[in-house]
């Protein structure tokens, strides 16, 4: 029973693909995997979208839209309407061919990446040995569309938002790949399946063996997190399409559907990110807790993609936007070091895992999570106090 | 430490999200075409002109005396006198006309009828397709019944009702006074025979 549940999509793949004759096979099997995981995660963006504008509306204190539909339920399929019947305006001056190449630019990498995401057991589209460092090389396009956006719309305030982002998004790139490498030089490998594979099994028989339980995990979970809302330009880092002071930066120009597809492509990019996150830290596809292990990979997958869309909408609830200056300080005066001594962290973890004497495993982790919190406090301290990172206080000269 | 702040940040949104669910103290919102505010009583959108009785037009309490019309900053209001067959005036506004485009809403209409003729309403739901003929209302549009003024300001409406009471009893009793004083004679006459 559970193995029906399990690879249920699996085998619906194989049987399709099977049913085909010899020659079409081989480039049936992609595509069917390519069009699964668009209807999925364009679904899941539709479904976001609507979560968000509600939760945000709470958090608010306000209803959000409840007018489409029983309880607003049908907003989105109105909001697809209207960006799919809206006038597509492209200014004179602007780079015809580049204007129109970014959306599709910023939307490709993006698929591209889930192609070696594990959604559950043997529910990956390529095994790939380096899947990580396609996953990055792929969401480094992402920058290039941006400014493709910017510089083709040939408007002072889309060029900057486009030169912020790109700043933003080269700065946090550093701290996100970094963030990873603890997990890659523990499991020796860059495939996804191999680090899924790595948190199997459980500590002390229930509580499952995922990275995000170790010291060093935890910090670098905790650095992807940031790093990865930077990346997808969500709130509170969401500077290059500060509408305060930069209208919409780089999406400026864009209308209808043009427009929708830059969104879709930030919120795939948001599930891409959360599910690398789950993959990296959180255990892929495995279970929390031993006992929970018969419900089906797949939905211990949702469950926790869920988790992280709920946790981004939350941030974006409650954290205002940082200044430029700010933003870029973060990247390279906090979060870099810490990084970057956080693989030293992991490498002492790896290093006393032959430890045998009375109480070396809660000596190894005190050991280990006081290693990150003294230099995390100390150098937190330093930039609060020294180098403008804290609050201002203004006063008036007399 | 650092960071201490966002967590503060994050238990108070998420204080926020829970308890718009249960309380409604939080859910400020007002769902406009389906619930209403109730207007406060000193709310005010546009001049109206009441009348007594039920007959609008001839229960207009307006006289036509215009200094409505000359008072009004942007001179929104525009009045004719009703004329009888020989030119008298009779004390009625044959037009009466207010173009809502125009008026500021000041209430100095209100403040310089002698007659509280011309009262502010409230009513505040008056978009139309036709932006010059569905603004420039007539006094067929303008004529509200004393009720409808008692409905939506009460307070002042009991003073006005109050007032012209008052005023009427005096009249009243002016007019019953100089009508005692005429037949006097006959009256004491009745009464010596």
């Amino acid at each position: 029973m559970f193995e029906l549940f399990d690879q249920l999509f699996v085998n619906l793949k194989h049987a399709v693909v099977g049913a085909l004759p010899e020659g079409w096979r081989g480039l049936a099997s992609p595509l069917i995997s390519a069009a699964a995981i668009l209807g999925v995660f364009a679904s899941l963006f539709a479904l976001t979208v609507l979560v968000e504008r509600k939760g945000l509306g709470r958090i608010q204190n306000r209803p959000g839209p409840n007018r489409v539909g029983p309880a607003g339920l049908l907003q989105p399929l109105a909001d697809f309407i209207k960006a799919l019947t809206k006038e597509d305006i492209v200014p004179v001056s602007a780079d015809k061919v580049l204007h129109f190449l970014a959306p599709v630019v910023m939307l490709a990498p993006v698929l591209l990446a889930y192609a070696v995401l594990p959604f559950g057991r043997n529910m990956v589209a390529v095994d790939f040995d380096a899947g990580l460092l396609f996953f990055f090389a792929a969401g480094a396009c992402v920058e290039l569309a941006v400014f493709m956006a910017g510089w083709s719309s040939h408007n002072k305030f889309s060029l900057l938002g486009a030169m912020r982002a790109i700043a933003q998004m080269i700065s946090y790139e550093l701290p996100l790949i970094l963030a990873t490498l603890g997990v890659v030089m523990l499991v020796g490998s860059l495939s996804l399946e191999d680090i899924v594979d790595s948190q199997a099994g459980h500590h002390w028989g229930w509580l499952a063996r995922w990275w995000v339980f170790t010291p060093w995990g935890l910090a670098a979970f905790v650095i992807f997190l940031i790093a990865a809302t930077a990346e997808s330009n969500r709130a509170p880092f969401d500077l290059p399409e500060g509408e305060a002071e930069l209208v919409a930066g780089h999406l400026v120009e864009y209308s209808g559907f043009k427009y929708a597809i830059f969104f879709i492509a930030e919120y795939l990019g948001l599930f891409a990110v959360s599910a690398l996150a789950i993959t990296l830290f959180l255990g892929g596809w495995h279970a929390p807790v031993a006992g929970l292990d018969w419900l089906p990979s797949w939905f211990w997958f949702g469950v926790k993609l869920a988790g992280f869309i709920v946790f981004f909408i939350w941030v974006r609830g409650t954290l205002p936007r940082v200044r430029v200056d700010h933003l870029m300080g973060f990247a390279w005066k906090f979060l870099l070091p810490l990084v970057l001594w956080n693989l030293v962290v992991a490498a002492v973890w790896w290093y006393s895992r032959g430890w045998a004497f009375a109480g070396a495993g809660i000596l190894r982790w005190v050991g280990c999570a006081a290693m990150i919190l003294i230099p995390y406090s100390l150098l937190g301290r330093a930039l609060y106090t020294r180098h403008g990172l804290g609050p201002r206080t203004y006063r008036l000269v007399a | 430490m650092l960071g201490s702040g966002i967590v503060k940040g994050f238990v108070e949104t998420a204080r926020n999200f829970v308890g718009s669910f249960h309380d409604p103290e939080r859910l400020v919102t007002i769902e406009y075409p389906d619930e209403r505010q109730e207007l406060p009583e000193n709310s005010r959108n546009f001049p109206m002109l009441v009348y007594d009785g039920d007959d609008p037009m001839k229960g207009l309490r307006c006289v036509a005396c215009k200094i409505c019309e000359k008072e009004c900053p942007p001179q929104c209001i525009y009045i004719e006198v009703e004329r009888d067959a020989k030119g008298k005036a009779l004390k009625h506004p044959r037009i009466f006309d207010l173009d809502i485009s125009v008026c500021m809403s000041c209430q100095i209409c209100v403040e310089v009828c002698p007659f509280d003729a011309i009262k502010m309403d409230t009513a505040f739901e008056l978009s139309t397709d036709n932006r010059f003929g569905g603004l420039l209302l007539n006094k067929h549009q303008l004529a509200k019944p004393n009720s409808y003024y008692r409905a939506i300001h009460p307070l002042e409406a009991a003073e006005v009702d109050e007032r012209l009471a008052a005023e009427q009893a005096k009249a009243a009793a002016k007019a019953k006074a100089a009508a005692a004083k005429a037949p006097a004679p006959a009256a004491v006459n009745a009464v010596a025979t």
